[in-house]
């Protein structure tokens, strides 16, 4: 518990609904979506203001309080779990969508604005923010940010990182930065925007973001394409880009997910069929219907056994919605389901789905692997039960397997899950020895004292083991 | 296990806290398996009415498992805020609907509100509410119908004027007082006396046990034969629009079959805690509709119909399991009837109308019927369904709730009046008792009578009956 003194301060600064340390309060921000993750800090606190951001910072400079920011907490690296002592600061009452700029295409966002009503009120004004995390539902902007979220359009329009044009943001000595601006163009100076996206809550805490804004296609459609071998669907990828034709979704389902789906959804999917690729493009509609019949003829040719193009929009979506359902559908075989993110460039995609299946078998682990073939970022998907620590054990070490072979094939252990405590481990793998090491410096440069997240992003690096093949 | 076994076991050495006993006795309660299947991503928190407007963690679902997990683990003690917390819950389950893992977030807060039943004194408040109206009215029809006419004496007699001259009413709790003035004229006659009183055709049955079975003939053709579930509630408050359920049933060319001796479904003992009384209550129930011979059980309340589904959960494990089974893939709503196995009703025009729908949280999201009543209410001559914002959020009515957490319960019905409004429409159609007395009262709160009204959808259509 704070001493009596601090917690006055608090509450003279935020009001009572502002600071929260009752048990019940801390137990509940004590975990996020991560499996197996769960603490109680020390106090919550809420703030509505940048200046009342940048007064709590104050405050925990001064006692040295750790902190850590958090929106909806559902991010799936334990990066907004706190530790021993810590304060969590919850952004949620800054949600306000700040302007909408139409002659810049700019909106400027509070960060526990929620990502789903942002894209509606965007789209309401015929624009468009293409950044869609599986958890858009209830994910915040600052949190999107701070994580640097992916999503299902990541092939055709990037992920977050490049659409934060602009940034405030409170340092842990309680000093306000802003970077960058509604500016296209910006050489002035590292670019702090892009060293503050993904940097997950440790270096500053964002307050306010400008991002950049597209027109929003006016028509979109689906079609799915069903294999029956590996390889099929992975060449009918590299096809498709080497034809010079960027799908806003390229999706993928391996074999166990297909079947796990099909019993959840019965969409008719074939069960003895191997990979699924579901297919999405956005534009004009003429365009759109072109490209679409030019895929299906590429994955004819690389040896599709079925292929099915939606004649309508709702059609589409309800192939899209099978594919989405994949998560849930695989989250109701088992208690526990830990869902990772390793990444690698997309011509490597069938090497590793392969390498994924073997190594599940290797350790007697149930893996089912859909995620974004268009971009590389695999959801390799472990179905255990977390009372059973020998089987958790196994899990652990397959996944460790994964990420070695996901940087052998020059891809990363986080595609866009971010590092956060689950990571940390493994963050030298990827980054190296003096990578990491910089890192460090810079996190230093910002965070003198390590207020803001200790724990996350640098841990003891795990011991890498020689694959044998 | 039951509330005596339960009690016992709350009572054991170790457990001489309230926070302890209560701990021991979720331990008992609580479903391990589903406790665990929830896996945090979340996705519950923008369907969760208290989650809306508190915006706080603890107030969501995701919140109440994390809680109650705590609570079960010993990593937290189960003290009066975890209680509070637990009561703070509408027990409106859009969270199920919304949840991605299957998890059934339903069966864990009844499982913790037993376990508090069991293990602590409820607030003053509640045990009134839940001794009072649980056991002595609502679990006996005939204590029910006596107290419907009782409430009609006091509200024809001119004791109801009086009261309100002098004030008699101002010890009530402001709420209260609003909730009376918005109550519909209440009967003590029940459906079955209505019908034979109006001279509507109709015979009488006797079932293999010898218990009498009322049967309304169907107009033309027989489409099927159907057990009507009358209710408790409907049947005192809403007496009319079980009528009209029944001739709209006939019209659509049902057979339907009102059994004398069922009795009330069980849903608000054992929303608040008292599994055993609505075990029995469900026990009989089922008995008396599989022995009446029927092809389907059909309920006109949301509520009601939501937990006779549930029957095959709720008696598990007892010797009733089998019709519980039974009765739970038999009933429907009526308004999944008319809209999918009747004949078409033929329907007056009786002009231009704007309607919105405010969905029953049961009827949704529990027997998910979402779409049967919207298609019924656009097949009728020249009504307008305009969909208000957030139709699908709970009105804050939830059985007692309104009684028992004011605060909470007023915010949501302001919340929901103010997109009622912003639709437009001149009626409310609703499903539900509990929400049509709700909506009424929020009408009147909101200052709107006589430009909306509420009716639920049985009445809106049998008015245009031809």
């Amino acid at each position: 518990m704070l001493e009596e003194p601090l917690r006055r301060r608090f509450i003279d600064l935020l009001g009572p609904q502002g600071f929260r340390d009752d048990e019940q309060t801390r137990v509940s921000y004590g975990y996020d979506a991560t499996p197996m993750y769960r603490s109680r800090p020390i106090g919550v606190v809420f703030p509505e203001s940048t200046s009342q951001v940048s007064e709590i910072m104050k405050i925990c400079s001064e006692h040295r309080i750790p902190v850590v920011t958090r929106g909806a907490g559902s991010n799936l690296c334990a990066g907004t779990v706190p530790g021993q002592g810590e304060l969590v600061m919850v952004m949620t009452r800054m949600n306000r969508l700040l302007e909408l700029d139409r002659e810049n295409l700019t909106a400027t966002v509070q960060p526990g604005l929620n990502t789903k009503a942002f894209h509606e009120e965007v789209e309401r004004h015929g624009l468009f923010y293409p950044p869609d995390p599986g958890s858009m539902v209830i994910c915040t902007m600052g949190g999107n940010i701070a994580l640097g979220s992916g999503g299902l359009r990541g092939l055709k329009y990037g992920t977050t990182k490049d659409y934060v044009l602009g940034l405030e943001a409170v340092l842990p000595n309680g000093d306000v930065i802003r970077t960058g601006g509604k500016l296209v163009k910006d050489v002035a100076g590292y670019d702090l925007t892009r060293l503050l996206v993904g940097s997950g809550g440790t270096l500053a805490v964002i307050t306010e973001a400008t991002l950049k804004l597209v027109p929003k296609p006016p028509f979109r459609l689906a079609m799915v394409a069903v294999y029956g071998d590996l390889y099929g669907a992975a060449r009918s990828v590299s096809s498709i880009i080497a034809a010079r034709i960027i799908p806003c979704t390229l999706e993928f389902m391996d074999q166990a997910t297909i079947r796990v789906v099909e019993d959840f959804a019965k969409v008719g999917l074939p069960a003895e069929a191997a990979a699924i690729l579901a297919i999405e493009q956005d534009g004009e509609e003429e365009q759109v219907r072109r490209d679409l019949n030019l895929i299906a003829q590429i994955c004819r040719n690389e040896g599709a056994m079925e292929v099915r193009v939606a004649e309508r929009p709702e059609e589409g979506e309800k192939i899209m919605a099978a594919r989405r359902s994949a998560l849930a559908a695989l989250s109701r075989l088992r208690p526990t389901t830990i869902l990772e993110d390793a990444t690698v460039p997309r011509s490597k995609i069938a090497d590793m789905v392969m390498a994924i299946q073997s190594i599940a078998r290797k350790h007697d682990v149930q893996i089912c692997t859909f995620g974004h073939a268009g971009d590389g970022n695999l959801h390799p998907t472990a179905l255990a039960d977390a009372r059973d620590a020998e089987e958790m054990k196994r899990v652990e070490l397959a996944f460790e397997d994964i990420f070695e072979e996901a940087i052998r094939l020059g891809g990363t252990i986080t595609g866009e899950h971010g590092v956060g405590v689950v990571k940390a481990p493994y963050l030298e793998w990827k980054a190296g020895a003096a990578g990491v090491e910089l890192m460090k410096r810079i996190k230093a440069a910002f965070d003198p004292h390590n207020l803001l997240n200790p724990g996350k992003m640098f841990a003891e690096t795990r011991k890498r083991v020689v694959i044998r093949r | 296990m039951n509330a005596a076994n339960l009690k016992a076991h709350a009572g054991e050495a170790g457990a001489k806290t309230a926070a302890g006993r209560l701990e021991q006795a979720l331990r008992l309660t609580l479903d391990e398996d589903e406790l665990v299947r929830c896996m945090r991503c979340g996705f519950c928190q923008s369907a969760c009415p208290t989650f809306l407007v508190t915006g706080l963690e603890a107030a969501s679902p995701r919140g109440r498992i994390a809680l109650m997990k705590a609570a079960y683990d010993g990593f937290m003690a189960a003290d009066s805020a975890f209680v509070d917390q637990m009561e703070l819950c509408l027990g409106c389950r859009a969270c199920e609907p919304a949840c991605p893992a299957g998890v059934q977030y339903g069966r864990l807060i009844e499982q913790t509100r037993e376990a508090i039943a069991a293990a602590r004194k409820p607030p003053l408040r509640a045990r009134l509410m839940g001794k009072v109206l649980m056991e002595g009215v609502i679990a006996r029809h005939g204590t029910m119908r006596w107290a419907g006419r009782a409430l009609r004496f006091y509200q024809r007699s001119g004791l109801r004027t009086a009261a309100r001259k002098l004030g008699v009413l101002r010890v009530l709790p402001p709420h209260v007082r609003e909730l009376e003035a918005s109550l519909p004229d209440a009967s003590g006659r029940g459906v079955i006396r209505e019908w034979l009183r109006r001279g509507l055709p109709a015979r009488w049955e006797t079932d293999a046990q010898g218990r009498r079975l009322l049967v309304v003939p169907a107009e033309g053709q027989r489409v099927a034969r159907v057990g009507m579930f009358r209710g408790c509630v409907m049947d005192v408050l809403f007496l009319s629009t079980n009528v009209n359920t029944v001739r709209l049933l006939r019209a659509a060319g049902f057979e339907v079959v009102i059994p004398e001796r069922q009795k009330c479904c069980g849903a608000l003992h054992a929303h608040a805690g008292n599994g055993g009384t609505a075990r029995g209550l469900a026990a009989d129930n089922a008995a008396v509709f599989r022995d009446a011979d029927v092809d389907w059980v059909v309920s006109n309340a949301g509520g009601c119909g939501a937990f006779l589904k549930e029957y095959d959960h709720v008696l598990h494990g007892t010797p009733a399991a089998d019709e519980g089974a039974w009765l739970a893939s038999r009933v429907k709503d009526v308004s999944e009837l008319l809209a999918e196995q009747g004949r078409p009703l033929r329907l007056a025009n009786s002009g231009p109308l704007v309607a919105t729908c405010q969905d029953s949280c049961h009827l949704r999201n529990v027997m998910r019927v979402q779409r049967q009543p919207r298609e019924l209410l656009k097949s009728v001559p020249g009504l307008t369904l305009r969909e208000m914002r957030e139709a699908d959020l709970c009105c804050g009515s939830a059985g007692i709730y309104n009684v028992l957490q004011p605060e909470m319960s007023t915010a949501l019905l302001d919340r929901k009046m103010e997109n009622v409004k912003d639709a437009d429409a001149e009626v409310v159609v609703t499903a539900n008792p509990g929400c049509l007395l709700q909506m009424r009262w929020g009408i009147h709160r909101a200052g709107l009578e006589g430009r909306v009204k509420a009716v639920h959808l049985v009445d809106l259509l049998a008015e245009r009956l031809e």
